[in-house]
């Protein structure tokens, strides 16, 4: 049964190729995105850990910069 | 009603959906590839080469979905002028290019065995490369043009002149002769494919949704955080 699934009747080259070519953009479409939005939100951490005491409280007034900063533990 | 789209408010949400979104698109995309792969009937003229119409199918209409909504949000945002809008449109983009690729890549798989050539300049087949020049030209524009307003005018400006492409992608296998069928599926008229082989296309086109879905949250988070980024530097 596994060697029919696999043979597909002389189509399973041309089926699973067309299957793991999906999967392989797939995964490196999410790959390369996962990579961007982590390295972003550590530029962004990183950004928030140089700023004096006055800027840091100003930042941390607006909502989704703390949305952001409590996401970064989630990395 | 402009005000459900403000960022600061929906980051909130598009902050914590991603992984939601990954469970449940892992759980749809591995029912979808039993279904396809196993389950499915094979086809009584094109055998199991039938199979790789559920990554085909669900990828090509994927595909001209986002293009349309890139459109209709980036002509939005021009007209109301919300930033917001170009922000949606542009985390929109590079799964649609993926998609595209996809339903091109995996049509000349199919095309091998089914017309016994990987490439034929046929209507259909042009018009969806045409589409994935679109796709390339609208993500370089994004890159070459630094100003928000420059960008705004020349990315509203190449999905205008893309979406006149999409009719044509749709109505290409009717107006010309083409390698192609006519469509199985109408959602006006009786579908003439068999509910065996409709139920795994379904479930397939609702798993790359569901992928959009989540590069898309992933994406526009990640613009987000770059504005803010940018939004540090000036303080």
């Amino acid at each position: 049964m596994i060697i029919e699934l696999i043979n597909m009747n002389g189509y399973g080259l041309y089926v699973w190729s067309a299957f793991a070519f999906t999967l392989l953009s797939f995964t490196l479409l999410y790959a390369v995105t996962k990579i961007q939005y982590v390295k972003e939100k550590k530029k962004f951490a990183s950004k928030f850990g140089t700023l004096n005491s006055e800027k840091a409280s100003f930042a941390r007034s607006q909502s989704i910069n703390r949305a952001i900063l409590s996401n970064i533990s989630n990395i | 009603m402009f005000k459900y789209f403000n960022p600061n408010k929906v980051f909130f949400i598009t902050s914590k959906a991603p992984k939601y979104v990954l469970i449940l698109f892992i759980i749809v995309f591995t029912i979808g590839l039993i279904e396809s792969l196993i389950l499915s009937p094979e086809d009584y003229k094109q055998s199991h080469s039938v199979r790789i119409m559920y990554v085909h199918v669900p990828a090509a209409w994927i595909t001209l979905g986002i293009f349309s909504t890139i459109t209709l949000f980036s002509v939005f945002g021009y007209i109301f002028k919300n930033p917001n809008f170009f922000l949606i449109s542009k985390s929109l983009a590079p799964s649609g290019f993926i998609f595209n690729i996809i339903a091109l890549v995996t049509g000349s798989i199919w095309g091998k065995p089914t017309w016994g050539t990987w490439w034929a300049w046929d209507a259909r087949i042009t018009s969806m490369l045409i589409l994935a020049l679109f796709y390339g030209i609208y993500l370089l524009a994004w890159r070459i043009y630094q100003t928000q307003d420059q960008a705004f005018k020349v990315t509203t400006i190449i999905t205008i002149l893309g979406i006149i492409n999409i009719p044509i992608i749709k109505y290409s296998v009717d107006w010309w002769n083409t390698l192609h069928q006519p469509a199985s599926i109408n959602i006006l008229s009786k579908s003439s494919i068999h509910e065996s082989m409709l139920f795994p296309l379904i479930i397939m086109t609702a798993a790359f949704a569901l992928f959009s879905l989540l590069i898309f949250l992933m994406k526009y988070n990640t613009e987000l955080i770059k504005i803010k980024n940018k939004g540090l530097d000036r303080l």
